[in-house]
Formats: structure tokens, C-alpha cells, sequence
């Protein structure tokens, strides 16, 4: 095996929103949870008693087995995901005294660069692995390798086979070891081999990570591209795939959610418009970035009975501005052009695009930017006062005040870590 | 700006400092007084001694990312000043010891107790004669969720 001097673990933590939901509450340590969906629709998160009952749930709409998971006494929650962000940034958190080095992947993954850290990678994952569950409450895997794909690799394999007791370090083992593992797993459990791309691989007697690995980079880059070719020179301990510290900056901000019921009026649908208008200019502004466009869109389920609805318009402003109210303004003006009546539409969004940071957008002729010094300073205010008391405390009248539109979650768990009102209990 | 100062019994109090209007993120400036005597614009005789804000954060809380914060509902540790209705600071990266107050799990519930350990064995005190002491059998697992590090009482 061609070794580089890098080295990089891969921190996961085990069945991630399950795990959160359980920290607070010792009467479920040993008991089946499962986490639903937005609008508690299907299973998207199971613990290990979960898994350990039936593994098919995942991804199962929740009416469908929501009877037999009751008898079997799994215990149901909608998503928290104040508490998952919350609990996620204490994880990255704890993991950053270990490397000098950490992208934070996803809300739970992160990457450690320990190029130069020599240390017995095994003992050292055991002292992550151990010092995140006292911190936290969260269990994780660690997996170690030469290159990203490979520190994926490792943690796939101390996460599903026991004898690794959540620790996997493939940068100290005989390339023999290597290849019983790697002969072992489907190619679909590398990082970037989807089921379509593990079928088209297995077509050509491809059926297993250490043939992947031992494919023609070349070959590969000729019957799938550069980015798997890559993969393999990866699996290979050529490291192409660097350690992204920072996020790189949003091309685009989003907001959408699918409704809580159905919505079929122009009023109810103006109102969740509004509401989007408002997250999305919100977190641009936290980004100091301006909108040049605004994109909304409309629809119907795909899954109901009625034929299948979607409308949305892309529209670019006269100059980029960061204003709820004009954004909002020309959201409401686009929605009016594409609202269909007699639809019951399932989900809504809004979408701010060519952003630009501050500074950076221009004047216009016709005096659509507001951004002059009272625009700044009410956006400032907004902002202010909706940290400091809680979202949503300040908002512009056409929000309207019921929301019957908002996301269903019936079984969400208090707000543990970011609510003074909802601090759990100690008797 | 509001300003904290001094009470007439001067015995059992220490001047920290004006309060500040924004609370977040909690801080106390120490020495920023903005207090201006009539039509004078001389700079203020304190403004190279001006230091840093006092932050409570920093004060109690060491270890942001391990800590928790509970509300406490029983009266079994009034004793140790910990009363219901108070809000305690809970460390989880701290080793809970003999005598340490500690939130532990008796039977699928949180509580907060005063950790005794005898040999091998340890036992759950509480602060109020009310509650007798919760023994532990030696196989019996001991589980912590964290040291009680601070208790913020609002009196009434």
C-alpha cells in the first residue's frame, strides 16, 4: 500500500438523533427510539434497540407501522432539531481539542486532520470515542486512514462489526488485513458509490471494495469520470480529497418545508411565503450577503390523488438588496402570478440566489435598493430583537398569526439545551 | 446604562460594577461608567483603566460544550442550597467523587444527590432529614449524568 505522511480519523456519531433524544431522558437508556420525519412522516432515525427489532423500518411511513411499533413498545419523536443543532455543536466541540484540524461534515460528522500527530491511532480513537460520550452523552465510531474515503471506510467498519468496539485504524495494518476487509464489503460502502453506480461496477465484476480498489484508475475514469477515478486513488492512500475547514460560501440560501396540512388558499399560502421570506433573508443577512435574485416555487404532493401540481418563477432584482420587506414584496408579486386555485399544495419555498456580499451590490436607476442607512438599521433592529427574545418575536404582518401551514410535530421533545423554559427536570 | 451601586451596609456587599442594558452575552463591564457631570467633555479620568467585561459565563461555566443546565423540582437538598425552583449548572466532563453533588439516575428518573462512596459501595445522600440516604448495591451501576457545579437561586 503506498503510504502518504496524512492521516485522518472520521467521527460518527451512532444513530445521531436517537441518541440526542436519549441523553435527557434515563428511562429510555435501554428502550427502543425511533425519530420521524418533518411532519412526522417516516422513520429517519432508529437507536440500536430500534435497529435490533427491525431493521426495515427505516424510511417506512410512520401510519404504516406505527401499530406494530407500539406493541413492540418503540418510542416515537418528532424531530428536534433545535436539540440535534444544539447537541451537534457540542460534539464538534469536544472533538476540536484532539486535532488541530476539523471540518465539521455534517450535523454528525466530522473530520480530524492528525497529519503529524503520531500517536497509536487505536488507543487514540478509544480516548475520542470515550471522552465525547462523558462530554456529551453521544456515542460515536472513529475510523482512521491515509485519505478521507479510507477514514470513511474505517468508520463503516468499527461502526457495523463488533470486534472493533467502535474503533477502526486502517493506516497500521498489513496490506493481508487491508484486503480481507476491503474483499469483505460491497462496493456501495465507500464514500460516493451510490446503489445506480454499485450496479453499473458489479455489471463489470466490480462486486467489491478491494477490486474497486485495485481498478484501473484510468478505466474508470474513462467509463465513469474523474470523480470516481479519484475514489479509487483514494482507496489506494493517494489522498485528493482535502480537509474543508471552513464551508465554502453559500451560493444560495433556502427555505422551504413541506406544509403541516394541506394548503389551498391564496391567504394561508401568501402567509407561508412571508414566513420563508423572512428565515431566508435572515440568515443571508447573518452572512452579510445580499439577494440579486429571488426564486419561489409551489406544489402539490406527487403521492396524492389529484395530478401532480408545480409552478415557480425565478426573478431578478433591479439591484441586490438583503430587505425582508422587498423581498417579501417580490415574493407576494410572484406568488400572484403562479397561484392556481383549487390545489391543495403540499410544500412551499423561497430561495435568495446571486448573493453578493456587502459592499458589493450595486446601485440601481430606478431606486429599487433600499439599502440606505434606515433600511440597515431596521434590519439591524429586526435581527436584534429576534436573537435576543426568541424567532419570530418581530415579524411583518402578512406572516399572518395562526400558521396552520407550519410543520407538524406532535411528538417533539422539549428544547433541553436552548429553551429556558424547557430545561429538563431534576427531581 | 443602569448602574449597580453600592448598598448602605457596605458589609456583605462588593461593588462589581454598572450593569449593562444588553445582556447578551452576559457581561459586566467593570470600569466603563458613561456618566457625564453637567456641560463638561473632558474625557474621563478612567478611560485608560477601563478593563475588560465581567462575563458569568467565564466565571461558571469552564467547559461550555459538556455543560448543561437543569431546574430543580424537590425539596431533598435544601440543605445544600439547592431549593425547588433553582437552576443548576451540571459539568459533565468533571469526575464525580466522594461528596461531589452529582444529577445520577434512580430508576429512569434524574436526581441530584450528594455522592458517598464506602469501599466499594456508594450511597445517596440527600440534604433534608426527610430523605433517607438511597444505598447502592455493589453490583448496582452508578449512572451520572454530571457534577453540579453551580446553583443560581433567585430569592423572592
Amino acid at each position: 500500500m503506498s503510504h502518504n505522511n496524512l492521516v485522518y480519523a472520521l467521527c460518527d456519531a451512532n444513530s445521531f438523533y436517537a441518541s440526542c433524544e436519549k441523553v435527557f431522558r434515563p428511562d429510555l437508556r435501554h428502550k427502543p427510539v425511533v425519530v420521524l420525519s418533518n411532519n412526522d412522516g417516516c422513520v429517519i432515525a432508529q437507536s440500536k434497540e430500534a435497529k435490533e427489532l427491525l431493521e426495515l423500518w427505516m424510511c417506512r411511513p410512520w401510519f404504516e407501522i406505527e401499530k406494530e411499533a407500539t406493541r413492540l413498545g418503540v418510542i416515537h419523536f418528532s424531530s428536534n432539531y433545535e436539540l440535534y443543532a444544539n447537541m451537534s455543536n457540542r460534539f464538534s466541540d469536544t472533538l476540536r481539542q484532539f486535532a488541530p484540524r476539523v471540518e465539521v461534515y455534517s450535523i454528525d460528522e466530522s473530520f480530524l486532520d492528525l497529519t503529524g500527530v503520531n500517536r497509536d491511532y487505536s488507543k487514540y480513537g478509544r480516548e475520542i470515542k470515550d471522552t465525547v460520550m462523558k462530554w456529551t452523552g453521544l456515542p460515536i465510531c472513529v475510523g482512521f486512514g491515509h485519505t478521507k474515503t479510507l477514514a470513511k471506510l474505517a468508520n463503516h467498519c468499527a461502526k457495523k462489526q463488533p470486534g472493533y468496539d467502535g474503533v477502526c485504524d486502517l493506516t497500521s495494518i498489513s496490506t493481508g488485513e487491508l484486503q480481507k476487509i476491503m474483499e469483505a464489503l460491497p462496493v456501495s460502502k465507500v464514500w460516493g458509490v451510490g446503489s445506480r453506480l454499485e450496479k453499473r461496477l458489479n455489471e463489470l465484476g466490480v462486486d467489491n471494495v478491494w477490486r474497486l480498489r485495485n481498478a484501473s484508475p484510468k478505466r474508470i475514469r474513462d467509463e465513469f469520470g474523474v470523480v470516481l477515478e479519484r475514489t479509487v486513488k483514494e482507496l489506494n492512500g493517494e489522498s485528493w480529497l482535502e480537509l474543508e475547514e471552513v464551508l465554502p460560501e453559500a451560493k444560495q440560501v433556502m427555505s422551504s418545508r413541506s406544509f403541516g396540512q394541506r394548503v389551498n388558499s391564496l391567504q394561508d399560502m401568501s402567509e407561508a411565503i412571508s414566513f420563508h421570506v423572512t428565515n431566508a433573508a435572515e440568515r443571508m443577512r447573518k452572512k452579510g450577503l445580499y439577494a440579486g435574485a429571488i426564486h419561489l416555487f409551489i406544489q402539490n404532493s406527487p403521492f396524492d390523488q389529484a395530478q401532480y401540481f408545480s409552478a415557480g418563477q425565478f426573478v431578478a432584482l433591479p439591484s441586490p438588496t438583503n430587505n425582508t420587506m422587498l423581498l417579501d414584496k417580490t415574493a407576494q408579486w410572484i406568488l400572484k402570478k403562479i397561484f392556481k386555485e383549487g390545489i391543495y399544495y403540499q410544500k412551499a419555498g423561497v430561495m435568495l440566489s446571486e448573493l453578493v456580499p456587502e459592499g458589493g451590490q450595486q446601485r440601481d436607476l430606478f431606486g429599487f435598493s433600499v439599502t440606505d442607512a434606515k433600511s440597515i438599521k431596521l434590519m439591524n433592529t429586526l435581527d436584534q430583537i429576534n436573537d435576543k427574545y426568541s424567532r419570530g418575536t418581530m415579524k411583518l404582518a402578512s406572516e399572518g398569526l395562526d400558521n396552520g401551514w407550519q410543520m407538524r410535530r406532535a411528538f417533539k421533545s422539549p428544547n433541553y439545551t436552548t429553551d429556558w423554559q424547557d430545561l429538563p427536570v431534576v427531581l | 446604562m443602569l448602574t449597580m451601586f453600592l448598598p448602605l451596609h457596605r458589609s456583605n456587599c462588593k461593588l462589581l460594577g454598572p450593569v449593562p442594558e444588553s445582556t447578551l452575552p452576559l457581561a459586566l463591564p467593570q470600569y466603563s461608567s458613561k456618566v457625564r457631570a453637567g456641560q463638561s467633555h473632558f474625557p474621563s479620568p478612567a478611560q485608560d483603566y477601563e478593563q475588560e467585561f465581567l462575563d458569568l459565563n467565564h466565571r461558571f461555566i469552564t467547559n461550555p460544550p459538556a455543560t448543561f443546565l437543569f431546574v430543580v423540582a424537590g425539596d431533598s437538598m435544601i440543605g445544600a442550597g439547592i431549593y425547588p425552583g433553582s437552576t443548576i449548572i451540571v459539568d459533565r466532563s468533571k469526575k464525580a467523587k466522594s461528596g461531589s453533588i452529582v444529577i445520577v439516575d434512580v430508576e429512569g428518573e434524574w436526581m441530584v444527590k450528594r455522592l458517598k462512596k464506602t469501599g466499594r459501595a456508594f450511597t445517596l445522600l440527600s440534604e433534608n432529614p426527610a430523605y433517607p440516604p438511597i444505598e447502592l448495591q455493589p453490583d448496582q451501576s452508578l449512572i451520572v449524568f454530571g457534577v453540579v457545579t453551580t446553583v443560581i437561586h433567585e430569592p423572592q
